[in-house]
């Protein structure tokens, strides 16, 4: 089953052509689905066949030149507690009871769209053409949200370093890969548990195997879809679950995730500023309007003001004009009583003389009334 | 200028320098720590665990409570809420320190701070969210020491380099809230590339509408508080226009808050419904999230909604420190207590001591430079001789 050297050597130069290219272009919210790099490598992990021997663990830590354990890689005891990757830890092998024991490895799955990569905010991370996920130190800032995003909990950190700590986590093996060569733990293993292979080959080959021993296996490829697919691949007669490996993942990639948020920061960009200056002009417009109608209601207060003003006047010459008219009146008639009454007197003067000359009285009666009408 | 305003140099061992003091040689001595020993051996941080609460509560936290700067110039430059004019220089500058000790409580938080610049000036990695909060992060912190400076110009007599400044307030102001609304948005969007971490409850297709919508509230209610406080200590250096404006800026806040907390609640709730994640809220997980929905949401908002009615200056106030406290439980929630739910209890994260106390440590130096500021600065008061503007 697994791929000769020759034919892994010989398609290799195709695979690292475009190694060093840039990244293909992220089809964030389209209906196109990126399927990984065209040849580009994986490993098949049959978890059946892991007999939990850590000679993958300590090929890696050889490989790698990381520093060696406490405990020697003979001592299985360190089988009996869970262990995760670490900052000199790039592998892992874990047993489960279901009931019987089931060993399985865990390293970075090279996710073809990798969660890591699309959370690096400096570019530290790259999905080579050759599938393997790369890490540059050099440009890493230590923010620590690949962390986050890694859905399989694989990148670990240098938390004791001071001043230089570094994320650290499997290359594949990447620059052995580029010296033709097969990645440390692949080589070793005495079981032919890890196969090294073109991804899209590995999973015909893992599917013949679930198909030849239906009973052997459950029908899943664990990392075919997963996160949208990785470049490890896995086989297991358990459920995926029961070996440590969760299933409800589901298979949106990474950035399909984060797309929707990330397109709303364009329109944001483009949009807010009209909202904004929108805003501000009917708010302007408001208080200008509002300034308009307050002129308005002034003048028009300042108008009725001055015509009540006027009309008040007037009335206040009308009220004089009849004031003075009855005062006129009231002395006209106040002097034609008097004319009355001295007229009056008069009268009764000439009665008392005409008790003497009776003639002369008639006379007096006949002009009195003519005289008041007046 | 403005010498007559420093304190008179009476006692310098006041209650609040001593215990001022003491706060900061601790964080001196953690300092030191950090970068000697590394992250390592002053946090509980660790490989599943790799954000605490230097992310959780100082970049989270900090930013959400920093809000007022944007909202409360957006209100009076851009909506024409002119009475609000008074609460715009305490809140720019209490933006200013929010976000500068943010990006200071970074330079603990991440490996290697030196390097910080890097996402914008060296290797932009744009399909990050983070890069998209780190740039507008950048940009906004420059917006508001820009916002901020005519302050300091007026106290150094700098007239003509005012004016100048003054004249970008209305473009400033723009610029401010659309940032504002990308990285407040962006700091709940970090969170969408992991919704195999953060519980269904919380993880959302719209954290990001979530965390820009609440950042509305947590920013005014920051505003109200603060405002509390500064009547309280530094009432002697607010001038007439601030005493008279201060209970509209606080009612009228009041009112937006409960509004836009009654809106939150119903997106909350669309959620949930969009989700189909009701059957969590008869578990524990469920239990939590309604304590922190219903209790620091929707009760503060109705005590809001109270205390503007009734024009109840204490109710509003305590409104305005429960949602501070909500907010807090929100981006914690997120950030730490929901997130890696999965774990084992073991392998969760309970913050160190000294994560604890370097995190006061940087919220004290915050309150010691505000100090030094408003007690120096035209802040809380017109600067005699720029009244016009």
């Amino acid at each position: 089953m697994a791929i000769s050297r020759r034919k892994f050597l010989g398609g290799i130069g195709a695979a690292l052509g475009g190694a060093a290219a840039s990244l293909g272009t992220a089809y964030g919210a389209s209906n196109k689905h990126f399927k990984g790099h065209p040849n580009s490598f994986g490993v098949l992990h049959d978890i059946t066949r892991c007999i939990g021997c850590r000679k993958c663990e300590e090929a890696c830590n050889t490989v790698n030149d990381l520093p060696k354990p406490e405990t020697s890689f003979e001592d299985l005891s360190v089988l009996d507690s869970k262990r995760r990757t670490d900052a000199d830890i790039y592998t892992v092998v874990n047993r489960f009871n279901t009931p019987e024991p089931v060993f399985a490895k865990k390293q970075c799955n090279h996710c073809l769209e990798p969660a890591c990569a699309s959370a690096c905010f400096v570019k530290a991370f790259t999905k080579t053409k050759s599938g393997a996920v790369t890490y540059n130190e050099k440009v890493c800032v230590g923010c620590r949200y690949c962390m986050v995003a890694c859905p399989f909990e694989i990148p670990a950190y240098e938390y004791h370093k001071a001043l230089t700590p570094s994320v650290t986590k499997c290359t594949m093996c990447f620059p052995r890969i580029i010296e033709g060569k097969l990645p440390g733990c692949v080589e070793i293993c005495p079981k032919e548990a890890l196969i090294f292979g073109e991804r899209d080959k590995l999973i015909k080959a893992a599917w013949q195997r679930i198909y030849k021993f239906p009973d052997k296996y459950t029908a899943h490829v664990y990392g075919e879809h997963e996160m949208g697919g990785t470049s490890w691949l896995y086989i297991s007669g358990d459920e995926f679950s029961k070996v440590g490996m969760r299933e409800d993942l589901g298979i949106k990639s990474a950035p399909e995730l984060t797309s929707g948020a990330l397109a709303a920061v364009p329109i944001v960009v483009g949009l807010w500023p009209v909202f904004l200056t929108g805003a501000y002009a009917i708010s302007k417009r408001k208080e200008k309007i509002a300034q308009q109608e307050k002129d308005q209601a002034v003048a028009e207060t300042l108008a009725n003001a001055q015509e009540e003003a006027a009309k008040k006047l007037e009335d206040l010459r009308e009220k004089l004009n009849q004031e003075k008219a009855s005062a006129i009146n009231f002395e006209v008639k106040k002097a034609l009583e008097e004319a009355a009454k001295k007229a009056e007197e008069e009268k009764q003067a000439q009665e008392a003389q005409e008790e003497e000359e009776p003639d002369q009285a008639d006379d007096a009666d006949g002009e009195d009334p003519s005289k008041e009408d007046e | 200028m403005a010498t007559e305003n420093t304190q008179p140099a009476d006692s310098k061992f006041t209650p609040f320098n001593i215990v001022t003091g003491i706060i900061l040689v601790i964080g001196g001595i953690l300092t030191i720590l950090r970068f000697t020993q590394g992250i390592g051996a002053v946090t509980n941080l660790d490989n599943n665990n790799p954000w605490g609460i230097w992310i959780g509560f100082d970049l989270l936290c900090g930013v959400a409570l920093a809000a007022g700067g944007y909202v409360t110039s957006a209100a009076c430059y851009i909506f024409g809420f002119k009475r609000y004019h008074s609460a715009v220089r305490p809140a720019i500058l209490t933006a200013f320190l929010g976000y500068a000790l943010v990006v200071f409580a970074l330079h603990y938080d991440v490996g290697r701070p030196w390097r910080l610049p890097y996402p914008i000036f060296y290797s932009q990695g744009t399909s990050s969210l983070l890069f998209e909060v780190g740039l507008c992060v950048f940009l906004y912190l420059t917006v508001l020491f820009v916002e901020f400076t005519p302050a300091a110009f007026e106290w150094l007599g700098l007239k003509k380099i005012r004016e100048v400044v003054v004249k970008l307030t209305m473009i400033l102001t723009i610029f401010g809230v659309i940032l504002s609304t990308l990285h407040q948005s962006s700091l709940g969007a970090l969170f969408m590339i992991a919704p195999s971490k953060l519980h269904p409850l919380w993880y959302s297709g719209y954290l990001h509408v979530y965390f820009f919508v609440s950042s509305m509230f947590a920013g005014m209610s920051m505003v109200i508080f603060e405002g509390t406080l500064a009547h309280r200590w530094l009432s002697h250096k607010m001038d007439d226009t601030h005493h008279h404006e201060a209970p509209g800026v606080a009612f009228g806040f009041a009112k937006a808050a409960s509004l836009i907390m009654m809106g939150y609640l119903c997106i909350k709730i669309i959620g949930i419904a969009m989700d189909n994640n009701w059957h969590y809220l008869a578990t524990g997980w469920g239990a939590w999230f309604l304590v922190e929905l219903i209790g620091f949401v929707a009760f503060p908002a109705i005590l809001y909604a109270m205390g503007s009615r009734e024009q109840n200056m204490l109710m509003v106030r305590w409104a305005a420190v429960w949602t501070v406290l909500g907010i807090v439980l929100n981006r914690l929630n997120i950030s730490i207590v929901a997130f890696n739910y999965h774990l084992p209890s073991a392998d969760r994260y309970i913050p160190s001591i000294m994560e604890i106390g370097t995190s006061v440590f940087i919220v004290t130096v915050g309150i010691v430079v505000y100090r030094f500021i408003t007690t120096r600065m035209p802040i809380l008061y017109e600067h005699p001789d720029y009244k016009t503007h």
